[in-house]
């Protein structure tokens, strides 16, 4: 009885490797047919990455070079880290009226999680996320970014 | 005794030695160190030396606004980020009474399981390598690609989600949310068979994992183990049926047990979980119910003086957050209970007597997320 346990055993485990051997050997003869490595810098050109997905803060500007932002800073008290930062400077209107304004939206790219919560919190929709991915650069200083172009100003009907 | 700088110290009048494994080892999956006292190849002693990643979250937490702290806990349990903000986003609602829209309450389900197939897949791939076979890593991590472009296109990143906020969640899901998870969960149920075939038949895996790293019912009750780790051994403690949070109640799912408790059942434990956890998927992904995705709130989130506590079945087990508020707009005082902590201090336990071989096939049946530990 014993030895004949002893190989059923031995049957058995061997039928167990085989048995996961054919899942590997399966893999072995139809691996060409279902590849799932990207190989990445080379697909560049076809590379489609999430619409939604949050590479970095932009802020939307239109063909006018006009932009929503109004500096309330209300992006600047949602953030967690202490990536942006905004300098408002205050606008004469031409009926006289002093308004405030953004004069330098300033937003630092080495300290952002992307946890999107500016975008949230803008109330006019200035600023969103755009999918980029490739931030790597050679010297740190070049992250901390101005995201208002220059010469651009607020969109008319905009408070 | 021994000092922690030394690799090898050998202790005077007895056979026995004092090892080092970590902080930078490949089987302890992150930075944890472990300090064995061995005798040959038996381990004796299990002494895990933990803080080598400390960033003192909870510390954190209490200068960051209600809105704010979720993110941050991401960075936790890294593999199952959306149960961690879900368990925020909760208590944040229980002190606000804050009701949350049915759809928001399905959507986060869904996630919630998706994510615990995510996790399991990659420790289903990390147990296997810890034993020896590099394969089922790759099959792991295939499957677990599609949930990751599941979760980027709908929250817009891969691990960190951050797409609860109190209230509901951050967006709608995307427009082709429904198919890509129905995709994969097709997709999945074939593939799963083979994880079967590949690993869980094998006769070396059988025999580095039966019979290995006992754990009773009284001592996982005792360590505070919770999650599969515990419910292999015979504890029914799933938070998801017995504290029920969100729609759990509604959906019809088993809490599945087992009661050898060794690192086999924990295995066979995990396998089922995702199984279970697809079923759940299936009956909810073609209910979503129409409606707010995130109910209107303040613009400042004030919680009323006193003390909440909310907690979530996470993929490693029970996760609690429990939220001091003196009224202002941060924490007074925040405390995670992270399932992992719990988990690990079982090691020594379950350990003892084995060699040291059985020491890594034990730590990896018990999915050791070392930031979820240190916080």
């Amino acid at each position: 009885m014993n030895l004949k346990q002893y190989f059923a055993d031995i049957f058995n485990g061997v039928k167990s490797l085989a048995t996961g051997m054919k899942v590997t050997g399966g893999y072995f003869l139809r691996h060409h047919k279902e590849k799932i490595t990207e190989q990445y810098p080379d697909n560049r050109d076809t590379l489609v990455l999430a619409e939604r997905f949050r590479g970095e803060v932009v802020m939307l500007h239109d063909e006018n070079n006009e932009h929503a932002c109004t500096g309330c800073t209300a992006c600047e008290l949602a953030c967690p880290n202490g990536t942006i930062k905004i300098i408002t400077k205050f606008d004469i209107s031409p009926e006289g009226k002093k308004k405030k304004a953004v004069d330098t939206f300033i937003y630092h790219l080495e300290l952002c999680t992307m946890c999107n919560l500016c975008v949230e919190a803008c109330p006019t929709g200035a600023i969103s996320m755009a999918n980029t991915f490739e931030h790597s650069v050679f010297d740190r200083s070049t992250l901390t970014k101005q995201l208002n172009k220059p010469g651009s100003k607020i969109r008319a009907g905009v408070e | 005794m021994y000092r922690e700088t030394d690799i090898i110290q050998t202790i005077p009048g007895t056979d026995e030695m004092v090892i080092n494994v970590g902080p930078q080892h490949p089987s302890t999956h992150g930075v944890l160190h472990l300090v064995l006292t061995i005798n040959g190849e038996i381990v004796k002693k299990v002494e895990p030396h933990i803080g080598y990643i400390h960033r003192s979250i909870e510390k954190m937490c209490e200068s960051l606004t209600y809105r704010q702290f979720i993110y941050s806990t991401s960075r936790m349990d890294y593999l199952a980020a959306h149960t961690n903000n879900h368990a925020c986003a909760m208590c944040v609602e229980q002190g606000m009474g804050i009701e949350v829209p049915l759809r928001a309450q399905y959507i986060r389900v869904l996630m919630d399981e998706l994510t615990r197939i995510a996790s399991h897949c990659l420790w289903w791939g990390s147990i296997a390598m810890d034993c020896g076979a590099v394969t089922p890593f790759f099959l792991a991590f295939r499957e677990r690609e599609m949930i990751n472009t599941i979760m980027e296109e709908t929250c817009g990143a891969r691990l960190t989600m951050n797409y609860n906020v109190p209230g509901g969640v951050m967006a709608d899901i995307h427009p082709t949310f429904q198919q890509s998870v129905k995709d994969f969960v097709r997709h999945f149920r074939s593939k799963i068979d083979e994880y079967d075939e590949l690993v869980t038949g094998n006769i070396i895996f059988q025999s580095r994992l039966k019979g290995v790293g006992k754990l009773s019912k009284e001592d996982a009750i005792s360590y505070g183990c919770t999650g599969p780790t515990a419910r292999a051994s015979g504890v029914s403690c799933d938070v998801r049926k017995h504290f029920p949070y969100e729609i759990y109640n509604q959906i019809d799912f088993k809490e599945i047990t087992h009661t050898a408790g060794d690192s086999y059942a924990r295995y066979l434990m995990r396998l089922a979980e995702m199984r279970e956890s697809m079923n759940i998927i299936e009956q909810l992904i073609d209910n979503i119910p129409e409606g707010d995705y995130l109910a209107k709130t303040k613009a400042v989130l004030k919680l009323p003086k006193g003390e909440f506590y909310s907690r979530v079945e996470t993929p490693r087990g029970e996760l609690g957050v429990y939220i001091v508020s003196e009224g202002g707009t941060t924490p007074y005082r925040i405390k995670f209970r992270s399932p992992g902590f719990s988990n690990l201090s079982a090691l020594d336990h379950m350990t003892r007597g084995h060699k040291i071989g059985d020491l890594v096939a034990i730590m990896g049946t018990l999915d050791l997320v070392i930031p979820d530990i240190d916080r």
